[in-house]
């Protein structure tokens, strides 16, 4: 999606903000927020559907929200389409927390003990998949990022499409994300890191010598 | 966030508690589960893993080989199994790195963490990758228009984090004593790796 979450490139956002003696979480719903996406992420959905649901929020809420807001966003979106819940019994829920600000979960229910697998088991290693076909690049190679445009799910950024580069590695195999987070399968295919020198990307305005590197799918990437 | 939109929150504590009360019911949730989930972030607050890999990388030149080849048998000599994903980008007079995720808020949370608020910003992800060097200087480091600066953008599931080079001063000093001085900032690219001066002043050059 050509959507607000491509910020890469974007001007207008000012300086960075950072907050000295940061705490974990600024607030008690943060961390529920955080678990209970990992507890989708193992039962409901995988993590290319929720970044999508993040991706496919209202754009100005998506700016007005801060971060585990638009978890929350997409979370609660996920469960009602996976259809762990209906979108009526989350508004009724709602309504009944918004009149009773003091009441807590558990004043409704009790809940039982569930079984250990309630996050999966490794997040980090969930992705990668044997090869299936050799590599088509190798370092060395350069290569034209895709000028394409898909209305579904890509990690492929606006800021460098059309843009030349020099694979630098290739990483092994991954779950595609854009058949993935669309109930079209795991589509494996070759990652590379792919160098985009910053006047490639950015002409005079680049600010200096220096490069971008990008992680790249192979159906990305075009023989240049 | 409360300070940025007061009244939001009321609202979506509601709209926490009822998803919260929701997958309870329907036995996802358990009495448990979200303590279970969240404490490691919110207990460990020892050096980080990432940290101490580069506290050890600095004074065993074998260790250093290992991490910048293969970071997941790397990290497991500090406790840290199966993590294949981490790619350890080392800065060099010539070259200084800079990690972001300019898609969302990819970060390589085993080894550094969760991310703090300003690396998932729309300020931070929009100029990481344009303007690199302006950013930077906002963080408080000039870096010499003669050195590089490769940024590192997360599109894809592998996570990367910063080897800083080992600052001025260090020589001599054992890893243990170099550890408490690698910050999260100088992991991620947005700091280096400096002794207080009562420190540095305090050894030979």
């Amino acid at each position: 999606m050509n959507d607000i979450h491509d910020l890469g490139g974007m001007h207008g956002f000012g300086p960075v903000e950072r907050e000295e003696h940061e705490p974990v979480f600024h607030a008690p719903w943060e961390r529920t927020v955080l678990a209970m996406m990992r507890v989708g992420q193992a039962n409901a959905f995988n993590l290319d559907e929720f970044r999508h649901a993040i991706e496919r929020m209202d754009p100005a809420a998506y700016l007005a929200s801060s971060y585990y807001e638009r978890w929350l966003a997409a979370i609660e979106r996920l469960y009602v389409e996976k259809g762990v819940v209906t979108a009526e019994e989350l508004a009724v829920r709602t309504r009944y927390f918004q009149e009773h600000p003091e009441a807590q979960a558990t004043d409704l229910v009790t809940p039982r003990p569930v079984a250990r697998p309630s996050q999966p088991g490794d997040p980090r290693t969930l992705f990668r998949r044997e090869g299936t076909a050799p590599p088509k690049f190798k370092p060395g190679d350069r290569v034209i990022a895709r000028n394409i445009h898909p209305r579904g799910h890509t990690r492929l950024p606006r800021y460098v499409r059309g843009k030349r580069g020099v694979v630098e590695r290739c990483h092994g195999v991954f779950v595609f994300p854009d058949t993935n987070a669309h109930g079209l399968g795991e589509q494996p295919q070759p990652v590379y890191s792919v160098r985009f020198e910053a006047v490639e990307l950015w002409g005079e305005h680049a600010d200096g010598r220096g490069a971008v590197n990008l992680d790249l799918w192979e159906s990305y990437l075009l023989p240049a | 966030m409360g300070k940025n939109h007061p009244n939001v929150e009321p609202y979506i504590v509601s709209r926490v508690r009822a998803l919260e009360s929701l997958l309870m019911e329907k036995g996802l949730l358990g009495p448990d589960t979200v303590d279970r989930i969240v404490s490691r972030y919110e207990n460990d607050t020892g050096p980080l893993i990432g940290a101490r890999a580069v506290a050890r990388a600095w004074v065993d030149p074998d260790y250093k080989r290992l991490l910048l080849t293969d970071s997941q048998a790397a990290l497991a000599v500090f406790g840290l199994t199966n993590y294949d994903v981490l790619v350890v980008v080392e800065n060099t007079p010539r070259v200084h790195n800079l990690v972001v995720c300019t898609l969302c808020s990819c970060y390589p949370w085993p080894v550094l963490g969760l991310p703090p608020t300003w690396y998932k910003s729309p300020a931070y992800r929009s100029r990481a990758v344009l303007e690199p060097r302006a950013l930077l200087r906002e963080f408080g480091l000039e870096i010499p228009p003669e050195r590089e600066v490769r940024v590192w953008d997360s599109s894809a599931e592998l996570r990367y984090m910063v080897l800083p080079m080992r600052p001025p001063g260090s020589e001599g000093m054992t890893e243990e004593e170099l550890l408490p001085h690698i910050t999260r900032d100088a992991l991620v690219g947005v700091a280096e790796v400096r002794l207080p001066s009562s420190i540095a002043a305090g050894r030979p050059a």
